[in-house]
Parts: C-alpha cells; sequence; structure tokens
C-alpha cells in the first residue's frame, strides 16, 4: 500500500491523479468470488480465516459474482465446471481479475495427462492475471499471488485499458 | 455362514444360474451368475433369513478388455456378519444387465455411475442417466477403448 494514505497530514486535502485514486481504491478491496473447485479451496479458506486473515487487505468472498472484483480459481477445472467458469466470469462487472490457484487450474496438473475429463487451465476459457503454482499453494503463496495482481492494478491506467 | 454354505444356498434354489465360482484362496470368495437372474438372486439374498444380505457396500463396473464388461457386487449381512462377492459377466455389444436398484437403494447411484464410466445397461433402473460426465458427452470413459476426444463443446481436451 502506501500510496495514498501516507499523504494525510496536516489537512484534509490531497492532490493525486485519477489513475492513482482509482488503482488504490481497487486494489484496497478486492473482494473475491466464493467459490472452490477442490483442495485448493481448503487453502483459500485458510487464507480467508483468522491466522491468515485476509480482511487485513480489503480481500473478503461475496457469495454472488455480481459483487466480486477478483475470481480465485482455487482446483481442478473439470470440464463440466469450466463452462459454468466461463458463465461466473461473465457475469463479473468489469475492472475484473482472475486469479488461477495451484497446478490443476495453471496447467491441469497431475490431471495433464490422463485427466480426459480436466481443462489442462483455466486459462483456456477465461483471461489469468496471476497463476499461483503449488499443489496446494500455501495461504502465504496465494497471499503473495494477491499482491501481485495489486502490483498489476497500482500499474495500470485509465488510458491505457487492461487488455483482457 | 461362511462363503460355501452361501453357495450352496444359492445352488439349491437356483442351480442353473450360477457360472463360476472362487470360494476359496482369495480375498473375497466370489460366485459369477448370469446376468438375467441377478435380480432374482438378489432378492433371494436380502430376504432369506439366514442370509440376510441387507446391505450392497459396493457396485462396480469393470472392463476386462476384449470386448467384455462386467458388474461386480459386494455384500455384507449386517445381521450375521457374513460377506459375499457376486460377479456378472455382459458383452459391449449386448451390455445389459438387470438393475438391482428396487433391492438395494445404494445401487441406484452406483449403476448411474456404471452406466457413465463403462455404458453398462442396468435394465429396470427408474432413472438411468450419467452421474459424473456432461449429459452431452459422448463414450464411456473407462472403457478401455475410449478415445480422449479433440474436443469438448469447443475446449481443447488433450494438454
Amino acid at each position: 500500500m502506501g500510496l495514498l494514505d501516507q499523504k494525510f497530514e496536516n489537512s484534509n486535502i490531497i492532490i493525486t491523479s485519477m489513475d492513482n485514486l482509482l488503482n488504490w481504491a481497487r486494489l484496497s478491496s478486492l473482494w473475491g468470488m466464493q467459490f472452490g473447485l477442490a483442495c485448493c479451496a481448503i487453502e483459500m479458506m485458510a487464507t480467508g480465516a483468522s491466522h491468515y486473515d485476509t480482511d487485513r487487505f480489503g480481500i473478503f468472498f461475496r457469495g454472488t459474482p455480481r459483487q466480486s472484483d477478483v475470481m480465485i480459481v482455487a482446483g481442478t477445472v473439470t470440464l463440466k465446471m469450466a463452462s459454468r467458469i466461463k458463465t461466473l466470469y461473465d457475469q463479473m462487472s468489469e475492472p475484473r481479475y482472475v486469479l488461477s490457484m495451484g497446478s490443476c487450474s495453471n496447467c491441469g496438473g497431475p490431471y495433464w495427462e490422463h485427466g480426459y475429463h480436466v481443462l489442462k487451465g483455466v486459462d483456456r476459457v477465461i483471461p489469468v492475471d496471476v497463476y499461483v503454482p503449488g499443489c496446494p499453494p500455501r495461504p502465504e503463496a496465494l497471499i503473495e499471488g494477491l499482491m501481485k495482481l495489486q502490483e498489476k492494478i497500482r500499474n495500470e491506467s485509465l488510458a491505457k485499458r487492461k487488455s483482457a | 455362514m461362511i462363503p460355501q454354505e452361501i453357495h450352496d444356498a444359492i445352488k439349491t434354489r437356483f442351480a442353473d444360474s450360477i457360472i463360476e465360482s472362487k470360494l476359496d484362496g482369495v480375498i473375497d470368495p466370489w460366485i459369477k451368475v448370469s446376468p438375467d437372474k441377478i435380480k432374482d438372486i438378489a432378492h433371494y439374498l436380502r430376504d432369506e433369513d439366514s442370509l440376510t444380505f441387507d446391505s450392497l457396500m459396493c457396485l462396480s463396473g469393470i472392463d476386462y478388455t476384449g470386448g467384455k464388461l462386467g458388474v461386480v457386487y459386494h455384500l455384507h449381512s449386517m445381521k450375521w456378519n457374513h460377506k459375499i462377492t457376486l460377479k456378472v459377466d455382459v458383452t459391449a455389444d449386448n451390455p445389459h444387465c438387470q438393475s438391482v436398484e428396487s433391492i438395494w437403494k445404494t445401487a441406484n447411484w452406483h449403476e448411474r455411475e456404471a452406466y457413465d464410466m463403462f455404458g453398462i445397461m442396468f435394465d429396470g433402473h427408474p432413472d438411468l442417466r450419467r452421474i459424473l460426465m456432461p449429459y452431452d458427452w459422448e463414450g464411456h470413459p473407462l472403457r478401455k477403448d475410449f478415445k480422449v476426444p479433440e474436443y469438448y463443446n469447443g475446449m481443447k481436451v488433450p494438454y
């Protein structure tokens, strides 16, 4: 952080660019979509729970895609689920981000060769911003991924829209 | 009852329905019966007081390769604490077998899974449709001759 919140000194007036303001607002309240697909979801829940407590970054889970900013694809994306994920992604309002969590949703994971039912990477149906490796990734890794996403949002610009 | 006694009990009622059996030297003693008699035999095994197989622990489909499919029923009696395994062979050309859904409700989803994965048709099942794969999926994935499709609904399947 430290983008705007350090700038309040004597008065309540700050001067900044629109980009900075919007990016600061967006990266400070990344609401995640509450859905898990496999064992990665357990780690995701642990990340959201009191021990790692993503609430302190403004990251908590919403029960509907329409109130969500970031979709954490936590687990194995089966072909049956892939079309549902596409629908859920389409229902999210922009700006929207996708974090692919774990080997399965990155590239198929252990199912890459014989998994007749598994989509070999969620980026085949929706654009992905951050990939977090691991099987499953520890909560620290997921938090690192979320911070990478914040980094990405911090460098966005209204003039130059996100390509996805 | 020991497996031999269970075998003999079935033999006296359904003499010509037993195709093969192996009761010694295996972990699960099994009796192979014909697919058009499995329902009657299952009914008898459940309702006969000295047998009382009240629990179908598992129902599995098998592809033995070479066009031979099978169904395996693991039965347990909670009353007498004895077990037996029933087997049924069907062919891939005519994969029909009687449903035991009306005898053990457990069989409902198990038979749907065996149908989904192996294409075994359970005659008399009230709702025989896919349980794991999408409804518009083609083929039965655990068949040995199953080929993974190149695309499913516009999504590339192989790595």
